[in-house]
């Protein structure tokens, strides 16, 4: 039986036609586009249109606010780092709770080294409250950064009305876009984001090559120095494969929006659908009503997630979750944490992210075989007895000594 | 991300004594909440012999969870009350043929369980005896709690002197930057000024004394010594083969012989046996040793 990958979120296979466009810059047009020859500049050229591919799916203004990196984690960094030393008077940083670690981690880092850091809490579904928000946004916030879409419940945040917010008080916006980038329209020449991240790997695209939209006129410091590369915002010989075939990849991105968010968003419901219908004491979580159309991530309540990716996986099916065991850390995901899920389901989260090159056969084999997976669990499961979850209160009937 | 043993992965697909065990005289409920895991240990006790008859588990828990769970009845039927007392969380974690560093608690709760049911059993309370942190040393399985203890109990100032009271760092050393951040947080709590920890001092040989064969190996010997009490704490032990120039020759024995640690363990060795030689000398398995030579 073929594999199944519902976990593009995580990483997105290449496409075909994107490998395609890159080998070239292996072998035959290998130059250094800072060359002034030949071999230099046809490559440059051809970073050029690459560029404006990406400003076409962002709906940038100019191709020249296309900042190339390595990935998504960089553009983070950068725009980040680079707020706080061009606004030196200003020492806080806004960002949320349920950021992915690229920002939280620097945020953490951030605060060691003395900056005030204010992470905007989240309800129950993971929803941002716009109040709290604005009454932070005073003249010592160097920076907003706020995720597009969250990577780990495809729950959209209203950025572009925060971005507004936030210019409104002469704050810089930054986004992390990764997750959101070809699936969610954009035309940020018509919205106030100054910074965006994106990641190549994330759309069909290599590893190794990310973007930063940097809007013209922002203030700017480089993260990495060293060269007049990409107009002297980031040193570093180009990428050319990679950059070549992000530029096949946004073009292609712009073609599959519609697919996204029409077929595939059918797909992923039929696929939450027929798990929750057959499968008891489980939610989906996130806000449901305003989500990125490929990812469903479900809550089973008694079970936990590592173990039911290993049985999945022996099915050949692939997914992920939010569980302590399957990060290495000892806590659940911080979001599910952040959203106040119940440490008994929050351990038993998994995540199903489609893409384009995800079938309709593909969803009835994943609906046929969950069901089984999580009874088998719950037969092994303390909280559980033959009819269900332990009577009235399972967390109660069942306290074990937390060591 | 980590794989498990095919005895793990087995144990799990296929796990032992699992379900509700009705005529059980000694039960054990203990779990991490955060971690994610929760385990019933359910034994029937003979009470004339103090033979466990009978042991079923409950896991809420991921895959060495339940693997270690179900090791663990596999394990305990048949011994009599006082030798399953004496099963260590390595006994279990060997019966699975190992366990990633990170899943070590899994065996923890297991033998947590095994305490907890017998004293339910004897109708005596059971309290467990630490807490668990965050996962800071990978190489050796030390969490960030256990860490913190050692620091303030044994007034630590350096990641060197933890290394040495926790085994945290000698490995790998990617935790170093963690190690110093649990020093700086206990020394903040400290009154007083603290001593500013020196960063790790590298090894710098100096010119290698002149030494006979014979007091070269006698100084090997007394540092595998020194070592030894180290690897008894986790059931093992080392033992010199041979000497070849710069290339010391040992055998792993014991819980050592064969754990996913070996490679640390023998890295730990090598950088003791550096010191004390005061020449860079290679400290290699005995599978390493030239055939002629052997």
């Amino acid at each position: 039986m073929n594999p199944i990958y519902l976990d593009n979120n995580a990483t997105t296979r290449i496409d075909p036609a994107v490998v395609a466009v890159m080998l070239p810059f292996f072998t035959e047009h290998f130059g250094n586009p800072s060359s002034i020859h030949a071999f230099g500049s046809q490559v440059g050229k051809a970073i050029l249109e690459a560029r404006r591919k990406v400003q076409a799916l962002l709906g940038a203004a100019h191709d020249s606010e296309i900042v190339f990196t390595s990935c998504g984690t960089e553009s983070d960094s950068t725009a980040i780092l680079s707020a706080l030393r061009a606004q030196p008077e200003k020492n806080t940083v806004i960002t949320t709770a349920v950021e992915h670690p690229a920002i939280l981690s620097l945020c953490d880092w951030l605060e060691k080294e003395g900056y005030v850091v204010h992470k905007l809490k989240v309800d129950k579904k993971g929803r941002l409250d716009l109040d709290a928000y604005k009454a932070l946004l005073t003249e010592n916030v160097a920076i907003v950064s706020a995720m597009w879409a969250n990577n780990e419940t495809g729950t959209i945040f209203p950025v572009e009305i925060m971005a507004e917010l936030a210019a409104e008080k002469g704050i810089m916006f930054h986004t992390d876009a990764v997750q959101a980038v070809g699936k969610v329209p954009m035309d940020l020449k018509r919205t106030k984001i100054d910074m965006l991240s994106l990641s190549g790997h994330k759309l069909h695209a290599p590893k190794g090559i990310g973007v930063l939209y940097l809007r013209r006129g922002c203030r700017f410091r480089p993260l990495l120095r060293g060269g007049h590369q990409e107009r002297g915002r980031r040193a570093g010989t180009e990428n050319a494969p990679s950059i070549v075939a992000l530029g096949k990849a946004a073009e292609l991105a712009s073609e599959h929006m519609a697919y996204e968010n029409t077929e595939i968003r059918r797909l992923r419901d039929k696929l939450e659908q027929g798990i929750l219908t057959q499968v008891t004491h489980a939610f989906v979580t996130g806000d449901t009503t305003v989500r990125l159309p490929n990812t469903s991530n479900i809550a089973f309540e008694y079970v936990e997630g590592e173990a039911i990716l290993l049985l999945l996986n022996k099915q050949g099916i692939a997914a992920s979750s939010g569980s302590a065991c399957t990060s290495g850390s000892l806590e659940p995901s911080h979001v599910m944490r952040a959203m106040g899920i119940p440490y008994t389901a929050a351990h038993g989260t998994i995540r199903f992210s489609l893409s384009r090159d995800t079938t309709e056969e593909e969803i009835d084999r994943v609906i046929a075989a969950v069901p089984p997976i999580i009874a088998h669990l719950r037969k092994l499961s303390p909280y559980w007895n033959e009819n269900g979850p332990l009577v009235d209160n399972p967390e109660q009937k069942f306290a074990p000594a937390y060591t | 991300m980590w794989e498990y043993s095919e005895k793990v992965r087995e144990h799990f697909f296929n796990p032992r004594n699992s379900g509700l065990l009705e005529e059980a005289n000694g039960i054990g409920d203990v779990g991490s909440i955060q971690c994610g895991d929760a385990l019933r240990l359910m034994l029937r006790v003979n009470p004339e012999t103090d033979v466990i008859e009978d042991a079923r588990f409950q896991t809420f828990g991921c895959g060495s969870a339940i693997a270690s769970s179900s090791a663990l009845t596999e394990i305990v039927k048949g011994m009599t009350l006082d030798e399953a007392l004496q099963i260590s969380n390595q006994d279990i974690a060997n019966y699975l043929d190992g366990l990633p560093p990170e899943k070590m608690h899994c065996s923890v709760m297991g033998r947590e369980a095994l305490h907890a049911a017998i004293a339910n059993y004897r109708g005596e309370t059971w309290s467990d005896d630490h807490a668990e942190g965050a996962l800071v040393c990978k190489c050796f399985a030390v969490d960030a709690v256990l860490i913190e203890d050692v620091v303030r109990a044994n007034n630590l100032n350096t990641v060197e002197e933890v290394t040495f009271y926790t085994k945290a760092g000698g490995g790998c050393a990617s935790c170093h930057e963690g190690i110093e951040e649990i020093l700086a947080k206990v020394k903040a709590e400290r009154s007083g000024p603290g001593e500013v920890s020196p960063p790790i001092k590298s090894i710098e040989p100096s010119v290698a004394p002149k030494r006979t064969l014979v007091q070269r190996i006698r100084l090997i010997e007394e540092t595998l010594e020194s070592i030894r009490p180290m690897l008894a704490r986790d059931h093992g032990d080392v033992e010199l083969v041979d000497v070849q120039g710069r290339n010391i020759y040992v055998n792993l024995k014991g819980a050592c012989a064969g754990c996913m640690m070996e490679a640390a363990t023998l890295g730990g060795i090598q950088q003791k046996m550096v010191e004390a030689l005061g020449e860079l000398v290679q400290v290699l398995p005995v599978s390493y040793m030239p055939k002629s030579a052997s």
